[in-house]
């Protein structure tokens, strides 16, 4: 009896539109799910070039702009902090010795991760830190780095090769020092 | 003597009308809970996901309702304040999703989809109801056949009770 019934079929073009959404969607679908399943940037990874705008007072070399490739030759040590974050707190004297001790010789640079201007400048004062810091913009350098959290350190050597990750506030300053020296020598 | 005393209390008139004026021109400056969170309910602090800025108990949080509070007392409108955080924060900050780019597909999808399931359901359900009309269809013309068949030839008596047997069986 079925046979009786005559289904209008769809007409092609919309079935070929309708598979052609789907398939433009799961190519969407799978283009971002590969980009989030890449993971952090790892040791031994070359790091594309990146810049850091900075906040006044804390510029460089009266630059209010930083990039990777201005200190091409140097190791570079890029922490993210915030004000809110209370393990960082116990890092920033030593950071900032550390910065002092190399003078120049190893760039030192501070993201400031989702925080707000007044308190980042009462906790660069409260800790006189001297290294050039700025606010993490849009978030893009977290978001490149895929930090986990803060506070969270990148060294990087002279040939911009990302070669240590620290997750967590340093100890002492002597553990800041070793991690420097595998690339000084 | 009454004279000086009118006159103190004029001046004391005087002096309490202005610095009433000025206590009430220093509470409208500060904006109120309600204003700050009014504007924070549509924005997400990115370290606390999925809690909006209105409710979020975090420290970070408590930092950005002060900026909103800050911005307000200077002025600043609802939309200039979002843009502010968006322009230090990223898109991330909003409880929705600025309407540019890929983003379209957040607001384009969900309805596309749904009209898309509404017409499927309703051509389904037209499939399944032609049957039935057909089927009755079918009945009338099987009666027709019965009665044009009355006193026809043995073959035609013998495919009407072949038919009949075949309903019976369906039945």
């Amino acid at each position: 009896m079925s046979e009786i019934v005559e289904r209008k079929s769809v007409p092609i073009w919309i079935q070929m539109v309708v598979w052609l959404l789907i398939a433009g969607l799961l190519a969407l679908v799978a283009s971002t799910l590969s980009k989030r399943q890449q993971g952090s940037i790892r040791p031994g990874d070359t790091l594309p070039d990146f810049s850091l705008t900075l906040f006044s007072g804390y510029e460089f070399e009266g630059q209010s702009e930083v990039s990777l490739s201005d200190f091409s030759g140097k190791i570079v040590v890029l922490n993210f902090w915030a004000s809110w974050c209370k393990p960082c707190e116990q890092e920033a004297a030593e950071l900032e010795e550390a910065w002092k001790f190399y003078n120049g010789d190893v760039m030192f640079l501070g993201a400031d991760y989702v925080d707000t201007e007044p308190e980042a400048r009462t906790y660069l004062k409260k800790f006189q830190i001297t290294y050039p810091n700025g606010p993490d913009l849009r978030t893009e350098l977290s978001q490149m780095f895929r930090i986990t959290g803060v506070p969270e350190t990148y060294f990087i050597d002279q040939q911009g090769v990302l070669y240590y990750v620290k997750v967590g506030p340093f100890v002492s300053l002597d553990e800041i020092k070793s991690i420097i020296e595998q690339k000084l020598q | 003597m009454k004279h000086k005393k009118l006159k103190f209390i004029f001046i004391l008139a005087f002096l309490l009308t202005i610095i009433s004026t000025q206590f009430a021109y220093a509470q409208d400056d500060v904006p109120t809970d309600d204003e700050v969170n009014e504007v924070a309910k549509g924005l997400y602090c990115p370290v606390c996901e999925n809690t909006p800025l209105d409710v979020c108990p975090t420290e970070a949080c408590k930092q950005w309702r002060d900026v909103i509070r800050t911005q307000l007392a200077e002025g600043k409108t609802k939309e200039e304040i979002e843009q502010y955080f968006v322009d230090y924060y990223g898109d991330r900050v909003l409880a929705e999703p600025p309407r540019t780019g890929l983003n379209w597909l957040v607001y384009i999808l969900p309805p596309a989809v749904i009209l898309l399931g509404a017409v499927l359901l309703f051509k389904n359900f037209q499939a399944w109801t032609k049957p039935k009309v057909a089927e009755s269809v079918s009945n009338q013309e099987r009666s027709d056949v019965l009665s044009s068949s009355k006193g026809d030839s043995s073959s035609a008596n013998k495919y009407i009770s072949q038919l009949e047997e075949e309903l019976k069986k369906r039945n």
